[in-house]
């Protein structure tokens, strides 16, 4: 891809890192609950992206396996007393597990059928937190979740250190899909998105590399379950809805798919929307609903797609998902 | 065997309802390949626009005629402005169709408020038929009744007339079908109608089984895609048998094992779409 050189490029998000970094000791407590709903939501969005971006595959499924993550806090944090390292190597392993057996269920499928078998997929998730009453205390979920309790010099209890915590997990996970998607096995990713056939014909593993790819998705997926539930304090079966899943694919698009840093600007975008609106009017839902109208009317290859093409000139073709 | 009798009997006739739900639906997904995540807010607000009309007028009939012919309009509106142009990209279909959803949603809130409403039904349609132990309530029959009648008109018109071959034409390959001179537009747009027209009917036959109340729409939209899909998208008797397998396996699955029911209706059709990713009578 020709483009401008790497140091421009690389000139607005550092500039939002270095904002990240430096400015939320100065801003209310209300902004950066805010920031910190962001970031964990930018790490979902991100892993979404994966599969979305990079492998063109829409799915209506995705806030399982940050449900399973979520859960695993919820559970093991609550009745079992473990610590962090222990319940994010669970929650993960467990994420990538569910990832694992759903992807041998899906990856049959593209398109709309992949869509469907994601949909039902999903919805097998959130029927298991909604009526598991005894593992997952159904519609009540669980509350009283204790935040982290590790050995720092600042209690994570407090918004300001639970913050730069949170950011420290999506940067890491921003690492990992990074090198993920710059590397020959990212490229193959991209190969399969345009045309299935012609990297089958030159040898590459079609579906094994769309299988990783899918598990790898649920497993990152799983890591943000983790800390959204250490943020909330609180699980229930509402963080796995269809609604969710559906919020996370709007992010996703709305920051523009491929991108990685779009659907976290994305995230970003949608969370102060969320909550902003709310203050403000009662008619939220109207403002999200005409956001996702919106999105696609104007903005169909995202808000990086968009900014990239103005200032590149012709662009190639964003990601579409495979009709 | 008294207990399996009533659990057939409730599985059926919620396999009715969802029916006239998913009938619909299935042609507007085997005809025009758009993900219509606006279905439910058709069954919602029909409940609604037929709860006024009851409230207006008294008169269930024409609360599920008013209902029908303001959704269908509303649903053709929708198409005319957004939908038809959206054709072969699913992620930007679920994507609009879910923003309408909400705004659907946040309009009903705002119009009727946040309170679960019962629609009453027809002095008729109350009580039960009593055999034995057995007891068979006489609405649930009248909503077997319903979906039996619609099932057998749609199959009419569908196979036994001329608009009816070209909307099967229109499914099997839209672009021979223009080409042999079938209006797909037109075509595509009344069944998109009559799709919108059975979800509000439905929304106004649930209003008085389960009520109307804010949420009904995302709750039953994944019971009415389940359907479509297993059955195979297009496909009629596809829809048919569905609606009954998803129905039964959704009322026996909440009766033997409440802490697994939705595990033991969801997994099975994940199971099945993996194996049949057509569905059962579907084709690619």
């Amino acid at each position: 891809m020709s483009g401008p050189a790497p140091a421009r490029r690389l000139l607005v998000p550092l500039g939002v890192l270095v904002l990240l970094l430096a400015a939320p000791p100065f801003v209310s407590s209300y902004v950066l609950t805010l920031l910190t709903q962001s970031v964990i939501y930018a790490i979902v969005a991100m892993s979404l992206d994966l599969l979305l971006g990079y492998l063109g595959l829409a799915s209506l499924g995705h806030a399982a396996y940050m449900g399973v993550g979520a859960y695993s806090v919820g559970i093991l944090a609550t009745r079992h007393g473990a610590g962090f390292g222990t319940i994010l190597a669970v929650g993960v392993v467990l994420a990538l597990a569910l990832a694992a057996v759903f992807g041998l269920l899906a990856l049959r499928a593209t398109g709309v059928y992949f869509l469907m078998i994601t949909l039902a997929l999903g919805m097998v998730g959130w029927g298991l937190a909604y009526r598991w009453n005894s593992l997952t205390g159904g519609d009540n979920g669980i509350s009283g979740v204790p935040r982290p309790a590790l050995p720092l010099p600042w209690s994570l209890g407090e918004a300001l250190p639970f913050y730069y915590f949170a950011l420290a997990g999506f940067l890491l996970s921003l690492g990992v899909l990074w090198v993920i998607v710059h590397s020959p096995f990212g490229k193959s990713l991209v190969g399969i998105r345009e045309s299935e056939t012609r990297m089958r014909t030159l040898g590459y593993h079609v579906w094994l590399h769309k299988y990783v790819g899918f598990v790898i998705a649920g497993g990152v997926a799983g890591a943000g379950g983790v800390l959204w539930a250490y943020y909330n304090g609180f699980v229930s079966p509402a963080d796995l809805e269809l609604g969710t899943s559906v919020e996370v694919l709007l992010m996703v698009a709305l920051g523009g798919r491929g991108t990685l840093l779009g659907p976290a600007l994305g995230a970003g975008i949608i969370v102060l929307l969320k909550n902003l609106v709310s203050v403000y009017t009662h008619r939220w839902l109207l403002i999200l609903g005409a956001a996702y109208i919106g999105t696609i009317v104007y903005a169909p290859e995202g808000i990086v797609g968009a900014v990239r093409r103005l200032a590149e000139g012709p662009a190639p073709a964003p990601a579409r998902p495979e009709a | 065997m008294d207990f399996w009798i009533s659990q057939v009997f409730n599985g059926v006739s919620y396999g009715a309802l969802l029916f006239l739900l998913a009938g619909g639906l299935t042609l507007i997904f085997g005809m025009m390949h758009i993900v219509n995540m606006t279905h439910g807010s058709y069954f919602l607000l029909g409940g609604y626009v037929g709860l006024t009309v009851i409230w207006k007028t008294g008169s269930f009939p024409l609360a599920i005629l008013v209902a029908a012919v303001a959704i269908a309009v509303l649903g053709v509106v929708q198409w005319r402005l957004f939908l038809h142009r959206l054709a072969g990209e699913e992620l930007g279909q679920v994507l609009t169709t879910v923003g309408f959803a909400l705004i659907f949603q946040d309009l009903a809130l705002v119009i009727w408020g946040g309170e679960p409403y019962t629609i009453p039904a027809p002095a008729a349609l109350t009580g039960a038929f009593n055999a034995g132990a057995l007891y068979f309530p006489v609405y649930r029959v009248f909503m077997i009744g319903v979906a039996a009648v619609v099932a057998l008109i749609l199959w009419f018109v569908l196979e036994r007339t001329r608009v009816g071959a070209m909307m099967r034409a229109t499914v099997d390959d839209a672009e021979m079908a223009g080409g042999v001179g079938i209006d797909v537009r037109r075509i595509s747009m009344s069944v998109f109608a009559l799709g919108a027209l059975l979800a509000a009917g439905a929304g106004v036959v649930a209003g008085a089984f389960v009520g109307v109340y804010p949420g009904a729409d995302f709750e039953i939209l994944p019971y009415a895609f389940v359907v479509v899909i297993v059955g195979g998208m297009g496909s009629l008797r596809g829809a048919l048998i569905g609606s009954l397998l998803v129905g039964l396996l959704d009322n026996f699955g909440k009766a033997l094992f409440p802490e697994f029911s939705y595990f033991t209706l969801f997994a099975p059709m994940a199971v099945i779409l993996a194996v049949r990713p057509t569905g059962l009578f579907g084709r690619a």
